[in-house]
């Protein structure tokens, strides 16, 4: 048994790869140094050649990606911060994305672009802590937010190992969780939902780092003799409806907590969808950012935008009152 | 089809302008929709380049890819095809002009986005460099790319791994509507040689002077060399797009187009064969079949329009629930 971090759950799962595979290959900054965490000692182990130190060209070398891609390799491109992947809308959505499609399946784009760090850390300002998950999910890029170290590492092999592009968002808040582990650690499929702990009365959706906030609102609320099932959907595209449903079916209720904007956010995919389908009993919720939120810098403002444990329990409590 | 000889070049400068002049046509007739970026005028570019290149050598090109794609070997029934929108073409009707491809000569397509097959042709050089392999990747961009910040992104990125990459530049004197002459700063060869890759100026309606340089920016590369740059000084007789057959603009003056004309690569390519009857009669036969193939190849099945979507299979919700 091991105490297994999320941080190196990642740096795992890339040295695995790297080894099983010789056509996988990382680029980013500073990943020789290892800087962000999860390539640490990956260059020393696998070299320079395929664990490329690039110039800070983010349009560049997530193009020159692609086109290794295209010629037969893996490559997994590590973004130390969400905002760059502004920078390569373009080579992720409009290139990577679209070559399977635009090429009448001649072409596959097997690649991988994980970020170590996405939403809020404290004191990193406007710039650094969005959370655009639901920008690749709306433009059907596979997209992944893993919650604990054995998820993150099961689904980036998973990712790496995909034909299609994936974006495997690690969030800032989860990088500090922690888990015994025995034994080797399994790939876990995209597009499967996991239920961290089954209830009856209400289905709590939680995305990312918020899963932990959610299981202990919903140990809290046990007291209270409320019955709540925390879904985690891991993957957000593909998304598990399925499982979503089966919950559903179950509890009739639906509250989903998303840490990015509320407006076109995937919480907001999520409730339409349970809506149209489902026959559910009140009205659902989420709690999302606000709309087109930008984080301030100072700690209570930053604090103030995000999905909090308080505002969940209000949440559940209202679709309960139906 | 091997462009080893003058007669081979002339017969595929013959084809690529024969080829677009049908293009025209169907354009015309509306079967071709969305119209096309016709390449006529500019036949010594690609018919030059390809000439230097094998088999296995790689390209990536335009918007105007017609040329690019023809003298690399690709099918013309089924790149017309391509662009009739039939399941016969090249992309199964799925890409169209601006995204025609054939991954099996090394094709990795037309581009809709203006210089963003650059960073892709370093990645292909990069893959084949790290594979070992002697490939040389072709990045095909005109006079308009040069002010695209990820082509001199991906000449750094070239330039500092030395990858196996030709950058052939068609100044064909306008972005569009735009003349170079207000819109580049410095100068094309300027920019490459900033980032210390050679590059050299040639005529771009002289398919025998365009192969000469080719041959020798190829050789190079795949001898470890590294990159080159080549500016091919050329000029596009018809407008931007076929949408200015019917909207009449005047952005360049009639004497410069009869000018340019005068300097036809057909008719240049054509006396260093004199008599062309025979390979003429061939190419028009050809073009014939291409149409007879392209007019009855079947339209695309409407229940297919999410085929190909995603590699993996995957297959999207539909965008309508019964």
């Amino acid at each position: 048994m091991s105490w297994l971090s999320y941080t190196k759950a990642l740096n795992r799962a890339l040295a695995d790869a790297l080894a099983e595979d010789p056509s996988v290959c990382l680029f980013g900054e500073d990943i020789g140094a290892g800087l962000a965490g999860p390539t640490l000692g990956l260059q020393k182990r696998f070299g320079t050649s395929r664990v490329v130190d690039t110039p800070l060209s983010e349009q560049g070398f997530t193009g020159v990606a692609v086109g290794a891609a295209l010629a037969g390799l893996r490559p997994v491109i590590e973004f130390q911060i969400p905002a760059l992947l502004f920078l390569v809308f373009e080579q992720l959505v409009n290139q990577a994305h679209k070559f399977s499609l635009m090429t009448g399946g001649q072409a596959s784009v097997p690649l991988t672009c994980l970020v170590p760090g996405s939403g809020s850390r404290d004191g990193w300002a406007g710039q650094h802590s969005d959370h655009p998950y639901g920008l690749f999910a709306h433009m059907g890029v596979k997209t992944v937010v893993p919650a604990t170290p054995t998820d993150a590492y099961g689904l980036l092999r998973s990712a790496i190992a995909d034909p299609d592009p994936v974006v495997v968002f690690a969030p800032a808040a989860a990088l500090g969780v922690r888990e015994d582990v025995t034994g080797p650690l399994p790939a876990i499929p995209l597009g499967q939902a996991r239920i961290h702990r089954p209830g009856t009365d209400v289905t709590v959706v939680a995305v990312g780092h918020l899963v932990h906030e959610a299981l202990a609102v919903a140990r809290e609320l046990t007291e209270q003799g409320i019955s709540v099932e925390v879904l985690d959907p891991r993957t957000l595209y593909p998304f598990d409806w399925d499982s979503l449903g089966a919950s559903l079916e179950k509890t009739g209720r639906l509250v989903v907590i998303d840490d990015s904007n509320r407006s076109c956010g995937i919480g907001a995919e999520i409730l339409a969808t349970a809506a149209e389908q489902y026959r559910l009993t009140a009205p659902p919720r989420r709690i999302t950012r606000p709309d087109g939120a930008v984080l301030p810098f100072a700690r209570e403002l930053d604090r103030a935008l995000q999905p909090s444990g308080d505002q969940l329990r209000h949440a559940v409590h209202a679709v309960l009152k139906h | 089809m091997s462009l080893r000889t003058p007669a081979d070049r002339y017969r595929m400068i013959r084809l690529i302008r024969g080829f677009e002049e049908l293009a025209l046509e169907l354009v015309a007739s509306g079967d071709i929709v969305g119209g096309t970026h016709p390449y006529i005028g500019q036949e010594a570019v690609a018919v030059g380049v390809c000439s230097a290149l094998r088999p296995e050598d790689r390209l990536t090109s335009t918007h105007r890819g017609h040329g690019h794609v023809l003298a690399k070997g690709a099918d013309p029934a089924r790149l017309l095809a391509e662009l009739t929108g039939r399941e016969g073409g090249l992309n199964r009707g799925r890409g169209g002009s601006m995204h025609a491809a054939d991954l099996s000569l090394g094709i990795l397509g037309a581009n809709g986005i203006v210089g963003a097959g650059a960073p892709i042709a370093v990645g292909a050089a990069w893959a084949a460099q790290l594979a070992g392999e002697p490939r040389v990747v072709v990045s095909f961009f005109g006079d308009g790319a040069l002010n695209q910040g990820v082509l001199l992104e991906s000449f750094n990125l070239a330039a500092m791994w030395q990858v196996p990459v030709v950058f052939v530049c068609e100044n064909n004197g306008y972005a569009t509507t735009l003349p170079a002459a207000v819109a580049v700063a410095g100068s094309a060869l300027g920019r490459a040689e900033a980032f210390g890759i050679p590059a050299v100026a040639v005529d771009g309606m002289d398919t025998e002077a365009v192969r000469e340089a080719a041959l020798a920016a190829v050789d190079r590369a795949r001898s470890g060399g590294g990159p080159e740059f080549l500016e091919c000084s050329t000029y596009r007789f018809e407008g931007h797009h076929t949408m200015e057959r019917r909207i009449k603009l005047d952005y360049r003056p009639a004497e410069e187009i009869a000018s340019w004309r005068e300097r036809d690569p057909l008719a240049r390519a054509a006396a260093l064969v004199g008599d062309t009857t025979a390979i003429d009669a061939e190419v028009a036969e050809q073009l014939y079949q291409a149409r007879e193939f392209a007019l009855a190849s079947p339209a695309p099945d409407p229940a297919g329009a999410c085929d190909h979507l995603y590699a993996s299979g995957l297959r999207p919700r539909a965008g309508a629930v019964a």
